[in-house]
């Protein structure tokens, strides 16, 4: 560990220095991951106790608020990266923004549509145009313009710029979902879990609800860097470090 | 100053630019945002006129009652300041219940009655197993139980 803090970090800001180490992060994300969602499951579907008026619906909360945190974390994370990338010019920035940005819309989609599921044994309605609920799908197009915009064109160096600047308007909407409500009044109740107040809810729930979030942010991340080393790979390849990625395996093993 | 330290001040201030524009939008459509009127707004005549709206409220204890046919339901949505009898025709949801929150759609009649077209129930952002909710229940046996998200500070 005593090397850990000599690490030149920036060494890996080089796609070429990232692509191996990616990599090897990736399994242990991955078995992270899995563990941890099992674990969070098991707690929200066999541990927890039922609710007292919803009775076993409410469990569909173990997997729509991670998914739904996650959905505006990862907006954040890939509008730093896109603001990075045009700040310091640099395409690293922009390939992390790019692979960030179908985990967050996949998230967006579930939290979206486990939402629904639960709104209609609880409130009567599958979907009502309320202020959180039309602001995360906002959100979902948002991610949606952020990709598309990418795909459009043609030419990479303007594909990174046009879709940073996307992500950065967009990220007006963040604080506008979080906040929805409590600025308006809205059909979806306000937060159970915040940083500023004590958590309304029982606290095996609680447990299982921060288990699922930290085995969606390792998912994320493995998935982001698996995709992270495609981009590379696809972006990289008139580069001559490159190699076909069936060598490029073999020599990270030797 | 380097130019890539200028690129970010220009990133900094489109930022603030457009979260200046967003809170003037929000503030301008502030009453189009809003998913139901409160009792209290229905009484000071903020409420569209002669087109439908939805309303939201605590629904009072003990005002449910239901007419002989047994779909017909009336009961009273209150904000703990002002009350609005709501008549409804139609299958309520599962969580609907006395002392929690209820949101309805529909028109103000002449006599003051809210005739609703869909009602939907509210939940609280609360959860608990329900033995705990028996022993709060107990604890506060006298008091009504009230849901803090449902008192709706009038802006």
């Amino acid at each position: 560990m005593m090397g850990f803090a000599r690490i030149n970090w920036f060494k890996y800001s080089s796609p070429q220095a990232f692509y191996p180490l990616a990599g090897r992060l990736i399994p242990w994300c991955a078995a992270a991951a899995m563990l941890l969602i099992g674990a969070g499951l098991y707690l929200g579907f066999f541990v927890a106790p039922t609710d007292f008026q919803q009775g076993q619906s409410y469990r569909i909360i173990f997997v729509h608020v991670p998914a739904a945190w996650m959905s505006m974390f990862l907006y954040v994370v890939m509008a730093i990266w896109a603001g990075l990338g045009l700040g310091l010019n640099a395409r690293p920035s922009f390939m992390m923004a790019q692979a960030i940005a179908p985990t967050g819309a996949l998230f967006t989609f579930l939290a979206l549509v486990t939402g629904a599921m639960w709104g209609k044994p609880t409130w009567g309605a599958w979907w009502v145009w309320d202020a959180r609920l039309t602001s995360e799908l906002i959100l979902l197009f948002l991610y949606g313009g952020v990709m598309l915009l990418r795909t459009s064109i043609d030419d990479s160096r303007r594909a990174d710029r046009a879709s940073a600047v996307f992500a950065l308007v967009g990220v007006v909407n963040v604080p506008i979902i979080y906040f929805s409500v409590r600025w308006w009044n809205t059909l979806h109740q306000g937060a159970s879990v915040s940083m500023t107040a004590a958590p309304k809810m029982a606290a095996t729930m609680l447990m299982a609800m921060l288990v699922m979030t930290l085995g969606f942010w390792m998912y994320s991340l493995a998935v982001t860097l698996a995709r992270m080393r495609c981009v590379i790979l696809e972006r990289e390849r008139q580069a001559s470090w490159d190699t076909p990625p069936s060598q490029q395996d073999a020599l990270e093993v030797s | 100053m380097k130019p890539r330290q200028k690129r970010f001040v220009l990133i900094g201030l489109g930022l603030v630019a457009l979260a200046v524009a967003a809170v003037l939008v929000l503030n301008a459509f502030q009453s189009n945002l809003v998913f139901f009127f409160t009792p209290t707004q229905v009484a000071n005549g903020e409420v569209p006129q002669g087109r439908s709206f939805r309303i939201g409220g605590m629904v009072e204890q003990g005002s449910l009652t239901r007419e002989g046919d047994g779909l017909t339901v009336h009961f009273i949505v209150t904000d703990m300041a002002k009350r609005v009898p709501v008549s409804f025709k139609g299958i309520l949801p599962d969580l609907f219940k006395e002392g929690k929150g209820a949101v309805a759609q529909g028109q103000l009649g002449a006599d003051g009655t809210f005739i609703a077209s869909e009602v939907l129930a509210k939940h609280d952002e609360n959860y608990m197993p329900p033995e705990v909710a028996e022993a709060l229940a107990k604890a506060k046996a006298k008091g009504a139980q009230s849901s803090s998200t449902l008192v709706v500070q009038p802006q």
